[in-house]
């Protein structure tokens, strides 16, 4: 006859360092034959890699579907997770563990299509009961008398139907007097965290998230917008449907606002669990509660799982699953009943791995499901059972020393004493996260919040790369590469390998989207080489597989399961900087992001990779940079490089919304910033901004007058500001009436541009012409008049305002250049300044002095003034103006003074002639 | 009733002093007038108490409180930080009045404070004509406090020269005050303790030594954290401001009132209320009090030259002013904001026009 089977169920909460503490104890106490641990049974045969010394946590088990990348799941876990623990327990005990929930072909064919297809999947563990479901060894041993029929009913796999004094429910009963919050009472609780049936049904862990993410100790953040909106959703399921917190539930009883801090009160800061006590609350709170079809079924099979390991002959079982659970694998059912349940499930071919994680992505602010926000704090818990408020402020000191912070040890004393004064004070049993926090604040911080931010970052959090052993199976990851290689016909070699492809064709584009990709993550399989035919649509890459980019593969498999998806949230995590800010909207924490060079680079990235998920991600990065970067030079620089990417874009067909208003956000702070940024420079740095001045102006000039635009625009006919306004970007709308003068093209709204001019002053008859105040609105119009603001300063130096007349000139904002040519060349200046305007106006190009025989005239005449000293001065500069033409037009100038025609010649034309071919040359330029 | 124009915390609140120190049950550190449960219910108000209800001293985040009551609960100084008009003096007078039951044992710091506001002075006429004695010698209010067991108060600890600030070190580490004139020294009583202000923003102070500095524990007291928070206190407030400069009746537009604390909290953040546009941040404070003083002057300027309702165009100059405090910088910073965000919200259409006509 064989010994009574014993089932000991120990509920935990899936992140808990107290947990997983009191769980490693009480398996050493009880030494069962057999570990269950809630997980998907696929990864039994993965079990023994747990044990595999080069096993390092924060790993997380992966299922996947392959060939369908929506359909992915993880299970992560660290050092201080429980499930962990119990795995390391049935290793070092040599006794089998296996997995007992649901198995993943079922749950991942029953969870609907993921919100965004490719983002990270989460956990799946439980989102209806609180990612912090209490702990508890529910113990029901299976007595030998018919009185605890619970658990007999269980173990009997005839299961005959329980008798009514199962004993988890029934104390349950009784624990209800003392946490007797009614399940509908945590709604108003202020957690509002409760699992929305309607979600359970099919998404594990779609709203786990929330459940964690409320004002924990660590956040300092109390209104992120994901609680609001899982506040919002559980009051919108109070009406629909019964739901539960029982945390929730359970802290309001006990009077706290909080859940997570009474859990960590009642559960992780003590020596011991009180595991009676919770399960029996469980059970209260669970009372009268029907698990939706989903719930069911996992907890169904999680019983199954333990029916058949009692069947096997095991006689010591141990179960390792949420505390939610407990009550419902306590109780009577049958095996047919359960069959019933599971009879039918859907199913897909799963794939199991293990794949690193990272503390970072157990953080919840990662976007990670089930995630719990300190990490670091959780890790320093439960390696340190003993003085773990001396030891943390200790190693936060460490970490400020080590940036130069002076922190001496009377700097930790007092912090310890402030903490433990403060948890008194709030009656805590044990300084919490948010003690200590206060008291490095106001002691080794100083109440200063950049140190506070640091502490954050590498304590709370915690840096921490898991490692997985080279015997686990492929990841996903590299799974979809290698059918992308087949679909695309590209095989990696080892020998370097040409490819020339044309963009237009369908395949070659999609493996040039391909390359790209990878070389984001990291994989820097194709080189680009330099193209020789003509055109935007080649590419030419060198191709050369090297096997380090396997592990490279690896590493990225956290963030993502196939190769667009991996790349989109890599490309998220450079764009959100190096420094993951714990606290959204700290200024401090995401000044430090990356630079707005780097960022525009990544908007070219995305697009050529085509990555249209990343994109909006970057583009508010760059929004926030440039915000706050203060050196208009470098806003000048991005702006370019934008505007490309806009009509690269299009070119590739990649979508690119967004990148129009960050576009015009930029050029709007450029014109705000030009006018200090162009006093004070010296000769070379004014060169330099010559440079980007033509380059802006070149970008502006490709920019679609957006229309929209228009209508939000309060400016024209009230804003006379332009002339006083030194920013420049309200200048008169008269001048840049000119500038949409081009684009329209008509031959005779030049006439209008040209009495603009001395526009500036007439404010009456500038509102009149509303049109004209509406083209303030285009980004050309604005740049030009911010231009425009420049010129009529006299402290710019020679060489931008030189370039400046030019570029208005040209755009036919000026008419007068040629009086501010005579202004500049008058002799209150020194001929080295002269010379400078010249160079400055003269840049790229001296056609103009050909056709227009005034500035040529005007020229000559300073010329042929200078004195034999100050010729000599200005010489090598003239020689680098005159240098830089192009020989024809060297030539043409020269035979036109040679000719002595530089004097001013009226030219006239026939406009009704002319208009044939001014015609046919709009018509060519797509105007017509 | 009393005369005085404005009357100590604890004789103005002496009523919920006397319900709280009644129905206080809990342990209460030595020489301490409440408990430190009681002081911070007494801080922060709670309409149900059970004595009676306690108004709420300071609105704000209560951790902020609890900080500064733990604080002083383990004997170490207090440092309250904050730009102006963050309610510093104010948190100070009532803790000090909840504590020990006496806010007037105070320091005020000035480039001009002497040491003998730290430590003691003399009665000349007594000290010629009887020599060097206790009764010749004027106690300090940190001096006084410190015999009888109370808090001192130290305002704008910052302003005052280094050399009288360390003249506090001894006091705050050893506890005592030596005065050598007469071989004998002052011990500070149970319940002593300092709770010194000082301003972060202001350029030219003088920077706490860190031996002194290591001696407080640091509270940073925040702008106000909502905007419908602040809003509520500046309109509460300029009401108030109106009445007391008798100005005539101008119904303070909650509208513009809104919008001024509205770019005042954006350009003070950095970034737009909605959080979707970051912004650069102007080199002034924008503190509450100066959204204040824009939207009383506002007023006056409606009220006197304007037709008797506040329009944005009276509120655009002293924004302006207040915004643009260094002519470089804080333009440009000005009219980024101005372009950016003021100019894409239809209905801010009149305001965005009359900024630009002010800038």
């Amino acid at each position: 006859m064989r010994a009574e089977p014993r089932l000991t169920v120990l509920g935990v909460r899936h992140h808990g360092p107290g947990s997983a503490r009191a769980v490693r104890a009480e398996l050493e106490r009880l030494s069962p034959d057999i570990v269950l641990i809630e997980g998907p049974p696929e990864a039994d045969a993965l079990v023994s890699l747990a044990a595999d010394p080069e096993m390092e946590p924060p790993v997380a088990l992966l299922a996947h579907v392959p060939g369908d990348p929506t359909k992915a799941a993880f299970w992560p876990f660290a050092t201080f997770s429980p499930e962990w623990q119990a795995l390391q327990y049935a290793a070092h005990a040599a006794i089998p563990a296996r997995f007992c929930d649901l198995p993943a072909t079922n749950s991942l064919a029953i969870r609907p299509q993921h919100d965004t297809p490719g983002d990270t999947p989460e956990d799946p563990r439980d989102s209806p009961e609180p990612a912090s479901d209490g702990g508890g060894p529910a113990e029901a041993l299976v007595p030998a008398s018919g009185g605890g029929g619970l658990s007999e009913a269980i173990v009997s796999v005839s299961g005959g139907g329980g008798s009514a004094e199962a004993v988890v429910p029934a104390s349950g009963g009784g624990g209800s007097g003392e946490a007797a919050v009614p399940a509908s009472g945590s709604g108003s609780g202020g957690s509002g965290e409760a699992a929305d049936p309607a979600f359970d049904g099919g998404g594990p862990g779609e709203l786990a998230a929330p459940l964690l993410d409320r004002g924990s100790p660590g956040a300092t953040s109390p209104d992120r917008p994901v609680e609001r909106d899982s506040e919002e959703a559980s009051r919108e399921a109070d009406g629909s449907g019964f739901r539960v917190d029982p945390i929730g539930a359970l802290a309001a009883a006990a009077g706290y606002d909080d859940p997570e801090r009474w859990w960590e009160d009642a559960v992780e800061h003590r020596g011991d669990t009180p595991f009676e006590v919770i399960a029996e609350a469980m059970a209260a709170v669970r009372e009268g509660y029907t698990p939706d079809e989903y719930e069911a079924r996992r907890e169904a099979y999680m019983r199954r799982t333990i029916r058949a390991a009692v069947k096997e002959g095991f006689t010591n079982i141990v179960v390792v699953c949420g505390a939610w659970h407990v009550p419902a694998l306590t109780q009577a059912t049958t095996a047919v009943a359960d069959d019933r349940v599971l009879r039918g499930l859907p199913k897909v071919k799963a794939e199991m791995t293990w794949v690193p994680w990272t503390h970072g992505r157990l953080a919840s602010w990662s976007g990670y499901g089930a995630g719990i926000t300190s990490p670091g704090w959780y890790h320093h818990l439960f390696d340190n059972p003993v003085q773990p408020i001396e030891r943390w402020l200790t190693k936060a000191a460490r970490v400020l020393r080590e940036e130069g912070l002076p922190v001496s040890s009377a700097h930790v004393i007092e912090s310890v004493r402030l903490a433990n004064s403060l948890a008194v004070l709030r009656g805590r049993p044990l300084a919490g996260l948010a003690e200590v926090t206060e008291a490095a604040r106001a002691v080794l911080c100083e109440g200063d919040e950049l140190p506070v931010e640091l502490i954050q970052r590498q304590l709370v959090v915690g840096e921490s790369l898991g490692h997985v052993p080279d015997a686990t199976p492929m990841v996903p990851l590299q799974r979809h590469l290698r059918e992308e290689q087949r679909r695309l016909r590209l095989k990696p070699e080892a020998l370097a390998r040409d490819y020339d492809l044309d963009l237009r064709k369908p395949l070659d584009l999609d493996r040039s989207k391909l390359l790209h990709r990878l070389r984001v993550l990291g994989v820097p399989w194709g080189t680009l080489r330099e193209t020789r035919g003509k055109g935007t649509f080649k590419e030419s890459w060198t191709l050369e597989w090297h096997p380090e980019y396997d592990i490279t593969l690896i590493e990225a498999a956290a963030c993502g399961i196939t190769v667009p998806s991996a790349a989109t949230t890599k490309i998220r995590e450079v764009a959100a900087g190096p420094a993951h800010s714990p606290t959204p909207g700290s200024p401090a924490a995401e000044a430090q992001g990356v630079a707005l060079a780097d960022l525009t680079g990544l908007v070219e990235q995305c697009l050529l990779a085509d990555l249209p998920d990343a994109l909006p991600h970057v583009l508010k990065a760059i929004g926030d940079r440039a915000a706050l970067d203060h050196d208009v030079r470098h806003l000048m620089a991005a702006l370019p490089a934008l505007v490309r990417a806009q009509r690269y874009g299009d070119v590739r067909g990649t979508p690119a919304d967004g990148l129009g208003s960050i576009v015009t956000s930029l050029l709007a702070r450029s014109c705000a910033g030009l006018s200090p940024a162009v006093s004070g420079l010296d000769d070379d740095t004014a060169r330099e901004m010559v440079v980007q001045i033509d380059a802006v102006t070149s970008a502006v000039t490709l920019l679609d007058d957006p229309a929209t635009t228009n209508a939000t625009s309060p400016g024209g006919a009230t804003s006379p500001g332009g002339a006083t306004s030194p920013g420049g970007a309200t200048s008169p709308g008269g001048a840049t009436s000119s500038g949409d003068a081009i684009s329209s093209g008509g031959a005779t709204s030049s006439g209008g541009a040209i009495s603009s001019g001395n526009m500036s002053s007439d404010v009456a008859s500038r509102s009149v012409d509303s049109s004209a105040a509406y083209a303030v609105t285009s980004p050309r119009g604005r740049w030009l008049a911010a231009l425009r603001g420049v010129a009529d300063r006299a402290d710019v130096p020679g060489v931008i305002e030189g370039r400046i007349v030019r570029i208005l000139f040209d755009a036919e904002v000026i008419d007068d250049a040629d009086d501010r040519m005579s202004r500049a060349m008058s002799l209150g200046h020194p001929p080295v300044r002269v010379a400078v305007w010249i160079e400055g106006f003269l840049s790229g190009g001296g056609l103009m002095l050909v056709h227009d025989a005034r500035l040529l005239a005007m020229v000559d005449g300073w010329l042929s003034g200078l004195q034999g000293e100050a010729f000599i001065d200005v010489l090598p500069l003239l020689r680098r103006t005159f240098g830089a033409f192009a020989p024809p037009e060297r030539r043409a100038i020269g035979s036109r003074v040679a000719s002595g025609a530089t004097a001013p010649v009226e030219i006239t034309y026939d406009e009704s002639q002319a208009a044939g071919a001014v015609k046919t040359v709009l018509a060519i330029l797509g105007r017509a | 009733m009393t005369t005085v124009l404005r009357p100590h915390a604890e004789d103005q609140y002496a009523d919920e002093l006397a319900i709280l120190a009644k129905a206080d049950d809990r342990p209460r550190p030595p020489g301490w007038k409440l408990s430190p449960w009681a002081v911070t219910t007494y801080l922060l108000g709670d309409a149900d108490y059970s004595g009676g209800p306690i108004t709420p001293k300071y609105i704000g985040p209560r951790r902020i409180v609890e900080v500064a009551v733990a604080t002083l609960a383990t004997d170490r100084a207090l440092l309250l930080l904050g730009v102006p008009g963050t309610a510093k003096t104010w948190l100070s007078e009532h803790l000090a009045a909840a504590v020990s039951g006496d806010s007037t044992l105070l320091v005020q710091g000035t480039a001009g404070t002497a040491e003998e506001a730290i430590r003691y002075g003399w009665n000349y006429a007594r000290l010629l004509a009887e020599g060097p004695s206790r009764e010749a010698l004027t106690p300090s209010p940190v001096m006084r406090a410190m015999a009888e067991g109370r808090l001192a108060r130290v305002e704008e600890l910052t302003r005052m020269p280094s050399d009288v600030q360390d003249a506090l070190i001894t006091v705050l580490s050893e506890k005592t005050l030596p005065i050598p004139e007469l071989n004998e020294e002052v011990q500070a009583a149970k319940g002593f303790n300092v709770i010194a202000t000082a301003n972060d923003r202001d350029r030219g102070v003088n920077e706490l030594s860190s031996a002194l500095r290591r001696r407080f524990n640091t509270v940073v007291l925040p702008t106000p954290a909502t905007a419908e928070e602040e809003v509520d206190i500046v309109s509460r407030r300029v009401t108030q401001l109106g009445r007391s400069l008798e100005l005539p009746d101008t119904p303070a537009g909650m509208e513009e009132i809104r919008r001024v604390v509205t770019v005042f909290r954006e350009l003070r953040a950095g970034v737009t209320g909605d959080g979707r546009t970051k912004v650069k941040s102007p080199s002034g404070t924008l503190s509450t009090a100066e959204a204040i003083s824009v939207l009383t002057s506002g007023i006056a300027l409606a009220a006197h030259f304007g037709d008797g309702v506040l329009r944005p165009a009276d509120v655009a100059a002293g924004i302006v002013g207040a915004v643009i405090q260094d002519p470089v910088s804080d333009q440009v910073v000005w009219q980024e904001y101005l372009e950016t965000v003021v100019r894409e919200r239809k209905d801010w259409r009149d305001f965005y026009r009359a900024c630009r006509d002010a800038s």
